[in-house]
């Protein structure tokens, strides 16, 4: 039995290698499979990812509450236009980000990475890099063990839940898990992993989970349009050679100890942050009737 | 956990508590029905109750009970699907005590006039705990092949189940017994490691005591 208990581990084993061969090698001892058949069905949740990003940047999309859909679209047509400020490949994560979230909102088909809430940033930043440097495939897939191994330590010492530990445990987690991914496709080292994970982490420790209504919409398709940026953004530092003071495994810790000393009100409930704004009240009337 | 767990599961949006979990659990209702369900009354309780209609909760819980899988795209139009299948339903609020708070009681009648409930809740990452089955308390996550045994409340009756369960070489993951009363109604929920066929159910059935057995395979 493997129990994903520490990044900085994960690493260790990894060695010369990358951290995704290990959590394969891993995953099929453990699932008794063989390797081939865990990366194929891997490889099927990166077609639904693909999926998700095409069929969200529809124009026309709108989730049933009415707040939700048609952003990606408009990210679309600013990257077209060439009226980005951060160039193509950064303009390009952002509008992956908001399609998946959004097509999420809207009832359609996605993977939860790692729930469906923050279900936009890994895909957006592993598509995204992908394609502005025409990486195979393969590398692509392979990098989601990468983020998978992260994801499971995380949960396993934290959490990856708003309800237990708010937005930082969702689109934190996702954020963390796709600056490791981004990390091993630029040929990081599993060191350059561990720093970029905790990177991401720091940066959004604290962040509270306060949805609208209480719907998996606003604040929550724009969070993952800033998850992906923190995670280019954490493994854009981590390649640099920039080290993170704090060690990832303490990271992991610290956020499970702000998860528990958040309120209640801030954790999913809707019942604090922007969901108590006078503004959500009047949408919850309006969506709710009451 | 595994990889599949962390990125995964696929699944229509937009929440893997309130859309996902609830297919599931409508699926687990289904499933312990013999015959086509033709009329379902669902209660809704807590943060179900309270915002199904943004979540696409009650078209999750009728697509799970047509069948369909959480990643099914028709999860959208379940409520037309189920009309024109003929499945008349209907939702309430359900007055529950001490329950999750994303809690579901499906009560389902089959075309041959069997009838079934379930309350389930959907306890996070669309992962659910089935506790009660035709009112009488369970445990089931639906993860694992589950045999439900309703018995009566007799001595021996555990080493009976067990005995047979363990001839056939299978192993027991949990195991949970509750009764009504004393001497009354009791039920037995195993959770067990590999495949029940029918015919080994059916013995299972006729085993002394046992009223009768179910197998439920993983939702």
């Amino acid at each position: 039995m493997i129990f994903y208990r520490s990044v900085a581990e994960l690493a260790r084993q990894a060695g010369e290698k990358n951290i995704s061969d290990l959590v394969l090698a891993q995953q099929a001892a453990q699932l008794e499979r063989p390797a081939e058949d865990i990366y194929r069905e891997m490889a099927e949740s990166f077609t639904v990812m693909k999926q998700s990003v095409s069929d969200g940047v529809a124009k026309d999309i709108r989730s049933a509450s009415g707040l939700s859909g048609g952003n990606a679209w408009k990210m679309q047509r600013a990257l077209e236009g060439g009226l980005t400020l951060c160039g193509p490949i950064f303009a390009s994560a952002l509008v992956k980000a908001l399609a998946v979230s959004e097509l999420n909102a809207c009832m359609g088909r996605i993977v939860a990475a790692p729930t469906a809430g923050s279900c936009g940033i890994l895909p957006a930043a592993v598509l995204s890099l992908m394609e502005a440097r025409d990486i195979p495939e393969e590398k692509a897939v392979m990098s989601l063990f990468t983020a998978a191994g992260v994801g499971m330590v995380i949960a396993n010492n934290a959490s990856v839940s708003g309800a237990e530990g708010g937005c930082q445990a969702e689109c934190g987690s996702a954020s963390a898990m796709a600056a490791a991914a981004l990390v091993e496709m630029c040929g990081g080292t599993p060191d350059m992993v561990c720093h970029s994970v905790a990177i991401a982490l720091k940066n959004v420790l604290g962040l509270v989970c306060d949805p609208v209504a209480g719907l998996v919409e606003a604040p929550c398709v724009k969070r993952n349009a800033s998850g992906v940026a923190n995670a280019f953004t954490a493994a854009e530092l981590a390649l640099a050679g920039i080290e993170s003071v704090i060690p990832v495994d303490e990271v992991i810790l610290a956020m499970k100890r702000v998860g528990d000393a958040m309120p209640s009100s801030l954790k999913e409930t809707a019942e604090g942050g922007l969901a108590a704004t006078p503004t959500a009240a009047a949408l919850r009337r309006k969506i709710f009737g009451a | 956990m595994n990889v599949f767990d962390i990125i995964g599961p696929v699944m229509i949006g937009p929440s893997s508590s309130h859309t996902a979990g609830a297919v599931r659990i409508g699926r687990i209702a289904r499933a312990l029905l013999s015959s086509e369900p033709v009329k379902a009354r669902i209660g809704l309780y807590g943060s179900f109750a309270k915002t199904y209609k943004g979540h696409g909760t009650d078209k999750a819980l009728v697509g799970g009970i047509l069948g369909m899988e959480p990643d099914d795209i028709r999860i959208r139009e379940s409520l037309a699907l189920a009309s024109k299948q003929g499945l008349d339903y209907s939702f309430e609020e359900a007055a529950l005590e001490n329950a999750h708070p994303n809690t579901a009681l499906i009560s389902l009648t089959g075309r041959d006039g069997e009838t079934v409930s379930v309350q389930g809740a959907s306890v996070g990452g669309g992962n659910i705990m089935i506790s009660r089955i035709n009112g009488l308390a369970v445990e089931l996550t639906g993860q694992s092949v589950s045999l439900i045994v309703l018995h009566e409340d007799t001595p021996g009756i555990i080493a009976t189940v067990t005995n047979f369960v363990a001839a056939q070489g299978i192993n027991i993951g949990s195991l949970r017994l509750t009764r009504d009363q004393k001497g009354g109604l009791a039920v037995m929920t195993l959770e067990v490691d590999s495949p029940i066929s029918p015919g080994l159910n059916a013995v299972m059935g006729q085993l002394p005591h046992v009223i009768s057995s179910t197998v439920l395979n993983p939702q």
